[in-house]
C-alpha cells in the first residue's frame, strides 16, 4: 500500500526537476514552491530577528547607547512588518503548500502557476519595503499599524510601505484563493470534509479570513496614500474625516489577521499532539467548530484595539464582551489538546516538546489577552510593555513555536532524513527558557508603566529590561541551532527516515515515501479510513 | 498527458515570474514617482505596466491554447470557477472598505464634529461654528464651496446603461448556450458599447464636477469618498470593458462552444459585480 500512491508518476508526468532557473523560478510544483516559501520565511525571521537584537541591545540599559531615537522607531516598525508579513505568514503558506496536497491526496495545488506568482511577489514586496531604509527620511517609523496623522508626517518611506502592503496583499489573496480551491476541489474521492486533518481545516478557514480582510487593508492604506499625496480628507478632521476611521479600517483587517497567524498553528499542534500521544485527537468536530467560531468572532472584536480612542460607551461594552467570548472556543481547543494527551502513551520528541510548550505558553498569552479585553483595565495597560508581552506570547511562543513544531515534525518527510534529536532538544530547551526570560519580565515592566516603542526609559525599569535583553540574545542565538540542524538534516544526515517517520503518525502524508517524491498522487489514491487520523469520525 | 481519471497539473510557465517583476517595477516606480525624489519613477511605472500587459497577453495566450487543445478536465474548470468567485469576493471586500469610510463619515465623524455625542470636545474647542450636514467638506472648508452632482441626470442615465448591459450580456450568454452565433456577437457588441458609453458619461460627469461644481478630490470628506468610490468603480468598468472586448473577439474567433465557455462566464460574473457596485453607489453616494 505504502508506495502505491506514487506509482503513476513516471508515465503521468514528463517534467522531473530540470535546470535551476526552470525548477525554482518557473515552478508549478507545490513541494518546490513550499520549500521556497519556507526558506524565504526563515531568511525574514533572521532579518526581523536582527532588528529585534538591536532593539534589545539599545534597551539593555537606560539612556541612549547604540542608535538614534528615530532609527529605533524605524526598527520597531520594520521588525513587526518583517516578522508578520515576511516570517510568520509565508512560513504557514509554505507548510500549507507542502502538506495540504499530501494530506488530501491531491497531485498539487489547484492553480499551480498562480501559486508560483503568489510566492515570487513576496521577495519583490520585501525589496520595496527594505529599500526604504536607504531613502531620504529613512524607513517608515510610525509603527507597523501606520496610524495617521503620524504615519503620513514622516519621510518618503510610507509610500514604499503602502505599495509593499499592496504587493504582499495580492500575494496573500492569490495564495488563499489557491488554498481554498485546493481544499474544496482537489480532495481525493472519499476524503470527506469531516475526515480532513485539522491542519487542513484550520487553513481552509484561515484562507477565508485572508480573502475577506486583506482587501480591506489594501483599501485602508490606499486612503492613507491619497491623504498624503493626493489631497483627500479621509483621516483629516478639518475636512470632515477622522483619524480614528483609519484605526477602524486597519483593525477590521488587523484582528482577523491575528487569527490568520494563529489558526494554522492550532492546526499543526492538533496534528503533533495526537501523533506523540498515540491517540486520536479528542473532540475532532469540536475542534472544527471552535476554529470556525473563532474566525467568526474575529470579525466583531476589532475595536478592542481602540478602547482609549474615545469610543462611545455602548461600543466599548460590545467589543469587550465579544472579545471575552473568544475565550470559549479557545478554551475548547486547549481542553481538547490536554485531553488528547490524557492517558496517552506520550513520548517527547522535539515536535512534541514545542507543541506542549505551545499549549502552556500560548495559554499565558491568551490569559493576558483577557486582561487586556477588560475596558477599565485596558485604560491602564494601553501602549505599555504589557501589550508587548501579550502579543509576543501569542506570536512567538504561539505562532513561531507552532511553525517550529511543524518543521521538526515534517522535516523527515521532506528531506528523507532524521534531524538530530539531541540538537533539536537543545534548541527547544534553550528557546523555551530564554523566551520566558525575554518576554515574562515585560509583563512587570508594563504593569509598572513602561511605555512601548520608546528607546530610553526611567532607571526604575533597568533591572527587568536587562534581564529581558539577556533572554533576547540567548533566544536569538538559539535559533541558529535550528538552522544548523535543518542544514545538517537536508545535506549531511545519514539516518534515513521511514515512510511513517513517527510511530503514532496517521494520515495520507505518511503513506508516501520519505523523502516525498517530486510528484505524488498523480492519480487519486484509494482512501482507506483506517489510515486516516479522523477516518472514524461519525457524521 | 491528460488521461481519464488522472489529475491534471500544468507544465512550468515563465509568466508568473514575469508578472511578479512587472508588478514590482510598477509599484517601485509609483513609489518613487509620487515622492518625486528621482526622475526614474515615472518611466519605471510605465515600463512595469507594459510588462504586466505583456504578461497578460502571454499567460492568457498559453491558457487559451491549452484550453482549446482540450488539456483541461472538468476538475480544472471547477478550480478556475472557484478562483474567479473568490477573486470577486476579495473585490467586494475592497469596495467595502470605501463604503465603510463613507458610512463612518456620514454617521459618526461628521455628526461628532457638529457637536453630537457626549464628552467630545472637538466641536467645542476647535470648530464651534460648524454644523453637521451632508454633503460636507468639513469644518475647515477644505477645497472651498462646492455643489454635488444631481442624481437624476447623468447618474440615472448611467444606471440605465449599466442595467441594460447586464440584460444584453445575459441575452448573449443564452445565445451562446443555444448556439445562435449572430445573436451572440450582436449582443456582446451591444454590451461593449453600453459599457463604453457609461465610461464616456462618467468622464463627462467628472469634467463637469471639476469645471463647474468645484467638486474635486480635495473637497473634504465628500470629495474624497465620492471620487475614490466612483473612481475605483470606473477603473473596474474600464477593465471590465476591456475584458468584454476580448471576449467578443474570442467569440468571433469561435473559441467557445455551448458547453465550454468559462472565459465568457467569468467576464459575465465580473460585469454583474461591477453592476451591483454601481447600484450601491447610485443609492448611497448619489441619491441619499
Amino acid at each position: 500500500m505504502a508506495h502505491a500512491s506514487t506509482q503513476g508518476h513516471h508515465d503521468a508526468h514528463h517534467e522531473a526537476p530540470s535546470g535551476f532557473f526552470r525548477r525554482w523560478f518557473m515552478s508549478t510544483n507545490h513541494k518546490d514552491i513550499g520549500t521556497l516559501y519556507l526558506i524565504f520565511a526563515g531568511l525574514m525571521f533572521f532579518i526581523g530577528g536582527a532588528m529585534a537584537m538591536v532593539i534589545r541591545a539599545e534597551l539593555f540599559e537606560p539612556g541612549m547607547q547604540l542608535v538614534q531615537p528615530y532609527f529605533f522607531n524605524e526598527l520597531t516598525t520594520m521588525h513587526a512588518l518583517v516578522m508578520i508579513f515576511g516570517a510568520i505568514m509565508p512560513a504557514f503558506v509554505g507548510l500549507a503548500n507542502w502538506m495540504i496536497p499530501l494530506m488530501i491526496g491531491a497531485p498539487d495545488m489547484a492553480l499551480p502557476r498562480m501559486n508560483n506568482m503568489s510566492f515570487w511577489l513576496l521577495p519583490f514586496a520585501f525589496t520595496i519595503l527594505l529599500s526604504s531604509f536607504f531613502l531620504p527620511g529613512g524607513a517608515p517609523a510610525g509603527g507597523w499599524t501606520m496610524y495617521p496623522p503620524l504615519s503620513i508626517q514622516g519621510g518618503d518611506g510610507i509610500a514604499f510601505l503602502i505599495f509593499f502592503v499592496h504587493l504582499s496583499g495580492i500575494s496573500s489573496i492569490m495564495g488563499a484563493i489557491n488554498i481554498i480551491a485546493t481544499i474544496l476541489n482537489m480532495r481525493a474521492p472519499g476524503m470527506d470534509l469531516l475526515k480532513m486533518p485539522i491542519f487542513v481545516w484550520t487553513w481552509l478557514i484561515t484562507a477565508f479570513l485572508l480573502i475577506a480582510v486583506m482587501p480591506v487593508l489594501a483599501g485602508g492604506v490606499t486612503m492613507l496614500l491619497t491623504d498624503k499625496y493626493f489631497g483627500t480628507s479621509f483621516f483629516n478632521a478639518a475636512g470632515g474625516g477622522d483619524p480614528v476611521l483609519f484605526q477602524h479600517v486597519f483593525w477590521f483587517f488587523g484582528h482577523p489577521e491575528v487569527y490568520i497567524m494563529i489558526l494554522p498553528a492550532f492546526g499543526i499542534i492538533s496534528e503533533v499532539i495526537p501523533t506523540f500521544s498515540r491517540k486520536p485527537l479528542f473532540g475532532y468536530k469540536a475542534m472544527v467548530y471552535a476554529t470556525a467560531s473563532i474566525a467568526f468572532l474575529s470579525f466583531i472584536v476589532w475595536a478592542h484595539h481602540m478602547f482609549t480612542t474615545g469610543l462611545p460607551l455602548g461600543a466599548e461594552l460590545f467589543f469587550m464582551y465579544a472579545t471575552m467570548l473568544i475565550a470559549v472556543p479557545t478554551g475548547v481547543k486547549v481542553f481538547n489538546w490536554v485531553t488528547t494527551m490524557w492517558g496517552g502513551s506520550l513520548t517527547f520528541e522535539t515536535p512534541m516538546l514545542f507543541a506542549v510548550a505551545f499549549v502552556i505558553l500560548f495559554t499565558i498569552g491568551g490569559f493576558s489577552g483577557i486582561m487586556l479585553a477588560l475596558v477599565p483595565a485596558d485604560f491602564q495597560y494601553q501602549d505599555t510593555y504589557f501589550v508587548v508581552a501579550h502579543f509576543h506570547y501569542v506570536l512567538v511562543t504561539g505562532a513561531a513555536f507552532g511553525i517550529m513544531a511543524g518543521v521538526y515534525f515534517w522535516l523527515p518527510k521532506w528531506s528523507g532524513h532524521m534531524y538530530s534529536e539531541r540538537w533539536g532538544k537543545i534548541h527547544f530547551w534553550l528557546s523555551v527558557i530564554s523566551v520566558n526570560v525575554l518576554f515574562f519580565p515585560m509583563h512587570f515592566l508594563g504593569l509598572a508603566g513602561m511605555p512601548r516603542r520608546i528607546p530610553d526609559y526611567n532607571v526604575a525599569f533597568a533591572d527587568f529590561n536587562m534581564i529581558s535583553s539577556i533572554g533576547g540574545f540567548v533566544f536569538g542565538a538559539s535559533q541558529l541551532i535550528m538552522v544548523g540542524n535543518i542544514i545538517y538534516t537536508v545535506f549531511f544526515a545519514k539516518r534515513k527516515a521511514s515512510d511513517r517517520v513517527w510511530e503514532g503518525a496517521k494520515g495520507l502524508e505518511w503513506t508516501v515515501p520519505s523523502p516525498a517524491p517530486h510528484h505524488t498522487f498523480s492519480v487519486p489514491p484509494v482512501i482507506d479510513d483506517s489510515l486516516l487520523a479522523h477516518g472514524d469520525v461519525s457524521h | 498527458m491528460t488521461q481519464q481519471g488522472a489529475y491534471y497539473v500544468p507544465h512550468k510557465s515563465i509568466w508568473p515570474i514575469i508578472g511578479s517583476v512587472g508588478l514590482f517595477v510598477t509599484m517601485f516606480g509609483a513609489a518613487h514617482w509620487i515622492n518625486g525624489q528621482t526622475d526614474l519613477g515615472r518611466p519605471m511605472f510605465f515600463t512595469g505596466l507594459a510588462v504586466i500587459v505583456f504578461m497578460m497577453f502571454g499567460w492568457f495566450h498559453s491558457v487559451i491554447g491549452e484550453s482549446i487543445r482540450g488539456s483541461y478536465n472538468s476538475q480544472v474548470d471547477v478550480s478556475f470557477r472557484m478562483g474567479m468567485m473568490w477573486f470577486i469576493f476579495s473585490e467586494v471586500m475592497f469596495f467595502a472598505a470605501f463604503f465603510g469610510a463613507l458610512f463612518y463619515a456620514r454617521n459618526f465623524s461628521v455628526p461628532w464634529l457638529g457637536g453630537e455625542g457626549h464628552g467630545l470636545f472637538t466641536h467645542h474647542y476647535l470648530w464651534d461654528h460648524y454644523t453637521a450636514t451632508w454633503p460636507t467638506n468639513g469644518p475647515g472648508n477644505i477645497g472651498g464651496k462646492f455643489s454635488v452632482v444631481a442624481p437624476w441626470g447623468l447618474p440615472l442615465l448611467n444606471t440605465l446603461l449599466l442595467l441594460s448591459s447586464s440584460v444584453t450580456i445575459t441575452i448573449a450568454h443564452h445565445a451562446l448556450r443555444a448556439g445562435r452565433r449572430r445573436q451572440l456577437l450582436v449582443f456582446q457588441a451591444l454590451t461593449v458599447l453600453l459599457g463604453a458609453s457609461f465610461l464616456y458619461f462618467q468622464a463627462h460627469e467628472y469634467m463637469e464636477a471639476y469645471e463647474h461644481l468645484n467638486l474635486t478630490l480635495h473637497s473634504g470628506v465628500y470629495g474624497s469618498t465620492f471620487f475614490m468610490l466612483t473612481g475605483f468603480h470606473g477603473l473596474h468598468v474600464t477593465l471590465g470593458t476591456i475584458m468584454l472586448i476580448i471576449i467578443w473577439l474570442r467569440c468571433a474567433k469561435g473559441h467557445f462552444n455551448r458547453e465550454n465557455h468559462f472565459g465568457f462566464e467569468a467576464v459575465a460574473w465580473y460585469w454583474h459585480f461591477v453592476d451591483v457596485v454601481w447600484l450601491c453607489l447610485f443609492l448611497f453616494v448619489y441619491i441619499m
